[in-house]
């Protein structure tokens, strides 16, 4: 059971947690949006071997954020609650 | 003569605590201390168990979890334990216990004759023979011949097991000279410390390997550091298996109580871990090796030192390595007469009393129900009636596999050691390849790391600096039956034929001939299995590799896996706030999406059929009151609360005027139906999500991700306020008489309070929200309350609908008065494809110019299709049944047939006095009129198609 740095509660057993998606799957807005850039958006994944950027649930306290974690070691290297991803860079 | 009990010595026995327990219907004794193993070598007994697949006599091979021979079935004080390891149970007076795969019993087993047809059945004979015509119909027979232990179908655990979590500094798992020291170390640099150990006592090896630590006797060093422990307050537990090491070093642990009470699952989160798990001992591969009195050298000493116990009077001890020296010598202090038969051809140590002969090698041993001599390599016979066996050692690597260690191979050793380093885990003792005692004391300390004291390890002399072990793998083509697992009765010749016939991986050969996959997971009989598959197919050993490691380490009770979740706490149901008054008034309840809701009330007279067409029926002529408190209500509070709602919603809703409601889609991403229900507008910036009942946590988790994702945490606040609430349902052409009736204090003229609107009352000193809603297509009133105080509004609303004849209705009449007027039900009249133009509300996907949750997906190719299933009503003719529900329309194309879609929701209509129903039917809403044909379990039958509402379609009785 791995340890998930909920950035608002701290570290907790990953069962607490659902997953959102891939960091960084922004989305079009649009009807306009080509039929391609929403089938990806929609269906496309990196499913990286390795470092990945994963958007998490903490369920107990509702607090989204980012995970930076590794596929292969399931190491992880740190969170941030989304609203402090998008203040930084 | 075989086995018996010393007048002295024993140093785990209390002599004066006599205990006796039945095996296999016949009385043992023993003494306390004794585990159920040593009591029965004790009192003579060679044959403990049958084997699974041949029915072969078996004997004790070991001492403790490894045992893969002397499996049984416990029962004590009620309590049944299946395929228990005699080794690790202690004996007990209350205790019986029975041999397993034999009938009557292990000594005159019936199906003993399969062992003379062998040859017949190798591996995979099952898979290769009984394929025709069918495997199911030999099946039963094989399975009642083949097997271990009996589950007792009717036997329940009572209790549920304790489950712990703990936290440490620091977690030792073994309580050898390798644990202990580590222990020892870190509780002195005052870090906190758990010890594991599966045992009944701490100290491993100590208690009957010799070995001088500090000065003093390995057995007094051993309860000195257990005292200073405790004194220090490392919790030590014993009887406690460390079975798996999960992600992120999450340990599981699984304590054994000696009460009655269920094991304990303990879930340990250390900073560090230091594995110091020891290592067992391996068979050798001669003919028979598996013969009842051929025993682990071990182990034999184990039973001599500790319970006082000698496996023979004629012993021949079979060795490739150092360690048995002190066997074969203890041996023969205690009396018996020893022959060492050492492979290696200069013996490298002395045994004191045993004859030693060296560069000699067991090749068969002769018994029928049990050891009776061996024949050596060269053709020498030696009688014997006990042959104690040490192949070499094999590490017990297992959690440190788990951990996703890498494996070194060492030739030294002829075994695998850990070899790469794990972040927070060390390796310690025999487990790390270590054998000189002074080694594995170190090692303990060096595996804390950083959290090691500053102390000196202890020093120790004694125990052999080296096990100078010499290779004797089994050989292909060897004469006879040499067995390499015990427990799956799998043998060299098995082995062959696996790679014979191209099961050269490591992981097929473990599967095609069920090598390491019995209870034991192999743990004596891995290494000789995959040696062999080198040996057979010219591969190294660390080139064939092992297979996976995999969590638990030894059997685990699923009792103590589950916990507290078993029974009604498996999966909790929700109750309405007015339960008991809805059990009082004759409520049947049913679960509904978690919920234990009134399906129909009153069954009792005349069965639930008629019940709920009789509530259906009278809720249409007065008034009905229901409880509909599950329904969500979700309130989105804040400056951007309009403007989110409306990219949640599919429909327009910032155009909502406050006090006001309307009834709209939320859609996927997909541009799928997610979720229907009312949206009111409280203000400007506050609004209730009133979500179906079964969705209210996914809708909240929705609302907050787009929340947090698009809005922002000061723009928009959500609160799920749904179990705060009772919500009462008024419905009926007389509900506003009977609302008025209530004493409110709230205007309920149309004009004041319309369809679609809400008005604040009170109803005693509580503030109440009427919203006038509808699901039934009558006037309806939705009062909300806080949910302590609903009991006594649902009284007062029972007492004044008696003058109006009003009925209580339950969930199941609810689903038929809203099919009459053919409102859904997600998910029941929607399916995973549904748009919401297909349930005929295309308005907003044609004009809407703000972005909505989906937008994009209601205009792709699949979102576009003229034959998208659209949502119907289906008529069938006077007099008929109502269709099934799941029927399909069919059409004839050539001969033949193609699902035009399906009956979603069929009742029969109280009120109109014949059946309804809805479907999802190809292009339907443009099909009105045709008649289909519709094919439900063989059964042909013709629909009309219709608009989903049957019942007032032009909704006079919103306001009737």
């Amino acid at each position: 059971m791995q340890l998930f740095p909920c950035p608002f509660c701290g570290p907790r057993d990953e069962a607490e947690f659902h997953y959102g998606g891939e960091a960084g799957n922004l989305r079009p807005d649009g009807r306009e949006v080509p039929a391609e850039r929403w089938a990806d958006y929609l269906h496309m994944r990196a499913n990286p071997k390795g470092a990945t950027k994963e958007i998490w649930v903490h369920m107990t306290c509702g607090e989204f954020f980012a995970l930076a974690r590794d596929t292969v070691t399931h190491k992880v290297a740190g969170s941030v609650s989304l609203g402090e991803a998008e203040r930084q860079p | 003569m075989s086995a018996r009990r010393l007048s002295s010595g024993g140093s785990e026995i209390d002599r004066s605590k006599p205990v006796s327990f039945s095996f296999d219907g016949r009385r043992v004794e023993g003494f306390d201390g004794d585990t159920i193993a040593s009591a029965l070598l004790a009192s003579g007994r060679r044959i403990v168990g049958r084997s699974f697949k041949y029915h072969r006599p078996r004997g004790i091979w070991g001492a403790g979890v490894e045992e893969p021979n002397a499996l049984v079935d416990i029962e004590r004080d009620g309590r049944s334990t299946p395929n228990a390891r005699a080794t690790t149970e202690l004996a007990r007076d209350s205790l019986v216990a029975r041999s397993v795969n034999a009938a009557p019993d292990a000594e005159r087993d019936r199906n003993a004759f399969l062992d003379r047809f062998s040859r017949f059945i190798p591996a995979a004979f099952y898979y290769k023979t009984f394929m025709w015509p069918d495997w199911h119909l030999f099946e039963p027979r094989i399975r009642a011949m083949a097997g271990l232990g009996t589950v007792d179908p009717d036997w329940m655990q009572d209790r549920s097991a304790d489950q712990l979590n703990h936290h440490c500094d620091v977690l030792v798992v073994g309580a050898g000279p390798a644990g202990l020291a580590a222990a020892a170390s870190a509780a002195a640099a005052g870090h906190s410390v758990l010890v594991v150990d599966d045992q009944s006592r701490p100290g491993g090896s100590l208690r009957h390997r010799a070995g001088e630590i500090d000065g003093r006797p390995g057995a007094q060093w051993v309860a000195d550091t257990v005292a200073a422990l405790e004194k220090a307050g490392v919790v030590l537990l014993s009887n406690t298996t460390a079975f798996g090491i999960y992600d992120h070093n999450l340990a599981a642990l699984n304590q054994r109580h000696d009460d009655g009470r269920p094991d304990t699952l303990w879930r340990v989160r250390p900073k560090r871990i230091v594995l110091a798990t020891g290592a067992i001992e391996r068979p050798l591969p001669f003919a028979n090796n598996d013969l009842p009195g051929i025993l682990s050298a071990d182990a034999a000493l184990h039973y001599l030192k500790r319970h006082a116990v000698l496996a023979g009077e004629r012993i021949v001890v079979a060795a490739n390595n150092d360690s048995a020296y002190e066997v074969a010598a203890s041996m023969a202090e205690a009396g018996a007469e020893v022959t060492l038969v050492d492979i290696r051809p200069a013996a490298s140590a002395s045994a004191d009393k045993a004859r030693v002969l060296g560069g000699r090698a067991v090749a068969t041993a002769h018994g029928r129900n049990g050891v009776e001599g061996v024949t050596l390599d060269n053709g020498t016979r030696l009688t014997a009636d006990c042959v104690l066996v040490s192949g070499g050692w094999t590490p017990s690597v297992h959690l440190y596999s788990q951990a996703k260690g890498k494996l070194a191979w060492r030739d030294d050793l002829a075994a695998f050691v850990p070899g790469s380093e794990l972040d927070g885990i060390g390796t310690a003792g025999a487990l790390a390849g270590e054998v000189a005692l002074s080694r594995v004391l170190e090692s303990g300390v060096a595996g804390l790391g950083q959290f090691a004291g500053k102390a000196a390890p202890p020093k120790s002399t004694g125990l052999e600096a080296s096990l100078n072990t010499s290779a004797a793998w089994p050989k292909p083509k060897a004469k006879g039956r040499v067995w390499i697992d015990y427990q799956n009765d799998v043998t060299a010749k098995d082995v062959e034929l696996a790679a014979r016939e191209n099961f050269v991986s490591v992981e097929h050969l473990k599967r095609y001939t069920t090598l390491g996959m019995a209870t034991d997971q192999g743990k004596t009989s891995n290494l000789n299995g995959l040696a062999l598959l080198a040996e057979a197919t010219g591969r190294s050993i660390p080139n064939v590799g092992t297979t996976t490691y995999r969590p638990p380490f030894t059997p685990v009770p699923f009792t103590s896996l589950i916990g507290a979740k078993r029974k009604s706490l498996l999966a909790p149901v929700r109750r309405l706030p007015l339960d008991t008054v809805h059990r009082v008034q004759g409520a049947s309840f049913r679960e509904y999406g978690g919920w234990l809701r009134p399906a129909y009330y009153g069954a009792a007279t005349s069965g639930s059929a008629a019940a709920i067409q009789d509530e259906a029926r009278r809720a249409r002529q007065s008034v009905a009151l229901f409880d509909g408190s599950t329904l969500g209500k979700i309130e989105v509070i804040g400056p951007c609360a309009a403007e989110f709602v409306d990219f949640i919603y599919y429909n327009t809703m910032s155009t909502l005027k406050p006090g006001r409601c309307r009834y709209g889609f939320m859609l996927s991403e997909n541009g799928v139906v997610f979720d229907d229900g009312i949206l009111v507008r409280l203000d400007e910036n506050r609004f209730v999500v009133s979500c179906s009942s079964s969705h209210v946590a996914s809708v909240h988790a929705r609302l907050e991700e787009w929340r947090q994702d698009r809005f922002g945490r000061d723009a928009v606040y959500i609160h799920n306020a749904t179990a705060e609430y009772a919500t009462l349902t008024v419905s009926g052409p007389n509900a506003k008489t009977l609302v008025e009736a209530l004493g409110l204090g709230a205007a309920l003229d149309d004009a004041s309070l319309p369809h679609m609107a809400i008005a604040h009352g009170r109803f005693g000193g509580e503030e109440v929200r009427i919203a006038r809603v509808s699901f039934t297509g009558d006037r309806s009133y939705e009062v909300s309350i806080r949910a302590d105080r609903a009991e006594a509004l649902w009284a007062r609303m029972q007492q004044e609908g008696r003058a109006l004849e009003a009925v209580t209705i339950g969930l199941e009449a609810l689903m038929i008065l809203r099919a009459e007027k053919g409102f859904i039900v997600i998910g029941k009249d929607t399916d995973g494809a549904t748009m919401p133009q297909d349930l005929g509300v295309d308005g907003p996907r044609r004009k809407r110019v703000t972005e909505f949750v989906g937008r994009r997906s209601l205009f792709t190719e699949e979102g576009m299709r003229a034959d998208r299933k659209q949502l119907v009503g289906l008529s069938v003719a006077e007099g008929e049944a109502p269709l099934g529900t799941g029927a399909h329309g069919i059409e004839r194309t050539g001969g033949a047939k193609r699902s035009l879609g399906y009956v979603t929701s069929s009742y029969f209509s109280p009120t109109l006095g014949r059946p309804i129903a809805l479907g999802l039917i190809e292009a339907g809403a443009s099909r009105h009129g045709e008649v289909i044909d519709i094919q439900h379990l063989g059964m042909l039958r013709r629909a009309t198609i219709t608009a989903p509402c049957a019942l007032d379609p032009a909704g006079d009785r919103l306001n009737g």
